[in-house]
């Protein structure tokens, strides 16, 4: 099904259906028409989210200031990881933040379209808002536990750098990265269901290969390029530089970008061609 | 001339393999199992005979203004066809040319989500259906004005009751003003009062001179909103035409069905050595028919053997309503028969015998029944119970449908004597004492 807008009258809308024949490029500018339905998703989630929990925010805080504690006492203490001389927990916790969000956001992402079959049974909307609006509500956890990060600069007394700014940039990767992997997977649970499973272990597996509990000045010379295979390494390393007023990579970080735009293009891409199929087969 | 086209429709057909047209998600293993398969067997016939045409060949022409039914069996394509007609899937052949703003509505309250406010969930159902924020800022006051639910606006939705939930649904449903409408069966909710404002808003829609498809089971609203309707077969467009027509050919078509059960030998049949169903029969205006008009009497006619000698044979029915509650039970025994049933109680001889039971037109309700057929020996013995054996649906063809057309409650629906006396006049001297707060 092919959906071409033209205009015959300035209120009339003209449209095309048909079967799909090969090929299909995204339709961005259907998803711009479409940006209220997003905004709105977006927001619902957020709202669902916090309803009815006695907590609410905290939270976005409780989590990863637990597992700051627990990796500082087992990693920090007990093992004595080197982090060239940075105090572990404000270490960990600056990189656990953003890996948090990569984390949260991707699994929802990817668990979406499964997730909204009655909508996408019942309705017609882009459905490349489902996935992208799943990112929304892990923005707001990021934000909250963010602030520890600010109380533990001013615990370790570390003065913020110009690095700051870069944050809202390395965010900016973390989300593409998000979009275009959160879209490709959940069109792809959406056939074979058993991802469903595979994605908190891959999830699992892949802080494991990103500097998170550790630095990668650790990994050897020779196995470095390794690390950077992993878009997401180069940003919550950055992460990690601009709160502790470290200098950037700011090489890496462009790789990381190029990386982070192909994975959009490959996902975005691979979501167009099935997105046709998901009211058939979900 | 196509300046006046709502919807051009050519060719469309979708194919779905079969069995799995709702399910047909499949793990990564079936898929891996599927390719070494078809690396061995190769054969693509099987292939095909696993698919099936939920539509095919579909064609047809409306025109602005139109208010089209479309009707047709479960199964049929109705459903199919809309959703094609509104995007969600796609056509495997065919296209379809749509000239205007389409808005759909196959499902009332289409995102409602409990836990949101009735307010929260007008903007989410409101942008899910493809309004914009800006419109719905403009309408929020006429839908609230509309679903009539202006106190529990700002309630979580789990906390409405059915009726609120579905009427909030339809009132944001029904300030999308699309150009072309597309309803599938959404008034079967929601009680009789808000189904009238419904069908009513239904009707203004298509006096402003908006087209609309209505898909729906109910022939007597269909008769009474559509002038022209199109009818779907298996797949297929049967007919094409005024409503009237299209709902006759649709009762038609269930004759070809043929309402019957039929065992070929006492070998094969249920029952004991003594006796043996041989067929139950749904008859209808003098032809066999799973399709009953809500006027016309419906005879059941059970065949049997009778395979010994001195045979006392009693036959039972039990109707059932779709829901599978017990409707009625019914025997030819004498003091339940309307008139003697001369065979009843009497011996007889091995042979093949037909007991009928008549049930009145104009006494069951709309929908789908069931029959249970039962056979006794000796008024007691239980020899044959054949449950669900037959079914039947009744369908309304307008009759009792002048002053009233929503959803008729009730498990019968039978004509009953009716008649009002004024018995007093309030006199001017004497008025009625009536209450102080009125």
């Amino acid at each position: 099904m092919s959906t071409k807008n033209q205009t015959v009258k300035p209120s009339e809308r003209f449209h095309l259906i048909q079967a799909s024949k090969g090929w299909v490029l995204p339709n961005v500018w259907e998803l711009w028409e479409y940006r209220d339905l997003l905004w709105i998703l977006t927001l619902r989630d957020i709202k669902v989210r916090y309803k009815q929990t006695f907590l609410g925010c905290a939270w976005a805080i409780i989590q990863p200031v637990t597992n700051m504690i627990v990796f500082s006492i087992l990693f920090g203490r007990l093992m004595k990881m080197p982090t060239q001389g940075m105090p572990y927990p404000i270490f960990v916790y600056s990189a656990l933040v953003p890996w948090m969000f990569f984390a949260h956001a991707l699994d929802a992402s990817a668990n979406s379209i499964v997730g909204s079959g009655n909508l996408i049974t019942k309705v017609y909307f882009p459905r490349s808002v489902i996935p992208i609006a799943a990112i929304g509500s892990g923005l707001v956890d990021f934000m909250v536990s963010l602030l520890v990060v600010f109380f533990l600069m001013v615990y370790y007394g570390i003065t913020p750098g110009f690095q700051l700014l870069a944050v809202p940039f390395l965010l900016f990767i973390l989300i593409l990265i998000v979009i275009g992997l959160g879209s490709f997977l959940s069109a792809l649970v959406v056939s074979y269901r058993d991802f469903r499973y595979v994605i908190p272990f891959l999830i699992q597996l892949w802080m494991y290969a990103t500097p998170v509990i550790y630095t990668t000045h650790l990994v050897p010379q020779k196995w470095k390029w390794l690390v950077y295979l992993n878009p997401v390494a180069p940003v919550i390393e950055s992460f990690r530089d601009c709160f502790l007023s470290q200098p950037l990579n700011m090489g890496m970080l462009l790789i990381s970008f190029a990386e982070a735009v192909l994975f959009l293009l490959l996902g975005i891409n691979y979501f167009a061609q099935v997105e046709k199929k998901f009211s058939d087969v979900i | 001339m196509s300046s006046n086209r709502a919807l051009l429709v050519h060719g469309l057909g979708k194919r779905y393999e079969i069995g799995t047209s709702r399910a047909r998600y499949q793990t990564f293993r079936d898929t891996l199992m599927q390719a070494a398969k078809n690396i061995f067997s190769r054969s693509s016939e099987q292939e095909a005979s696993n698919k099936i045409w939920a539509l095919k060949d579909i064609s047809f022409e409306v025109k602005k203004g139109d208010v089209v039914g479309i009707i047709g069996r479960n199964g049929a394509g109705k459903s199919t066809l809309l959703k094609i007609l509104s995007k969600i899937t796609s056509p495997t052949e065919g296209y379809a040319e749509i000239y205007g703003r389409t808005g759909s509505l196959l499902e009332v309250g289409t995102g409602f989500h409990p836990e949101l406010t009735g307010r929260e969930n007008i903007y989410l159902s409101g942008a899910i259906l493809g309004m914009k924020k800006r419109e719905m800022d403009k309408r929020f006051d006429e839908i609230v004005a509309f679903s009539g639910v202006e106190k529990f606006i700002d309630t979580p939705a789990k906390r409405f009751s059915s009726g609120m939930y579905v009427r909030l649904g339809f009132a944001v449903a029904a300030h999308l003003e699309p150009e072309i409408l597309m309803v599938d069966e959404v008034l079967a909710v929601g009680d009789a009062a808000f189904q009238k404002k419904c069908l009513g808003k239904i009707g203004n829609v298509a006096k402003e001179g908006r087209t609309i498809l209505f898909v729906s089971h109910n022939l007597g609203v269909v008769a009474n909103i559509c002038p022209k309707s199109i009818l779907l077969n298996y797949g297929k467009k049967e007919m094409e035409g005024s409503s009237s027509e299209v709902i006759n050919r649709y009762i038609e078509i269930g004759r070809e069905g043929c309402g019957e059960g039929t065992w070929e030998s006492p070998a094969v049949a249920p029952g004991t050595d003594k006796v043996r169903l041989k067929s139950v029969r749904i008859v209808s205006n003098g032809e066999a028919t799973t399709d009953v008009d809500i006027q016309k009497d419906v005879l059941i006619e059970v065949e049997f053997w009778s395979l010994k000698d001195k045979n006392k044979i009693c036959t039972s029915i039990q109707l059932l309503d779709k829901l599978g509650n017990w409707v009625l039970a019914s025997a030819n025994m004498h003091s339940v028969s309307l008139e003697p049933d001369e065979w009843f109680n009497k011996e007889c001889s091995p042979g093949i015998y037909k007991t009928t039971c008549t049930l009145p037109g104009n006494f069951l309700n709309e929908g789908l029944y069931s029959v249970n057929v039962l056979l006794l020996t000796d008024a007691v013995h239980l020899e044959v119970t054949m449950n669900e054996v037959i079914s039947f649906t009744v369908y309304e063809t307008g009759l009792m449908r002048k002053e009233f057309s929503g959803a008729w409650g009730g498990v019968v629906r039978p004509r009953l004597g009716w008649r009002t006396e004024c018995l007093q006049v309030e006199s001017k001297d004497q008025p009625f004492e009536r209450g102080a707060n009125q």
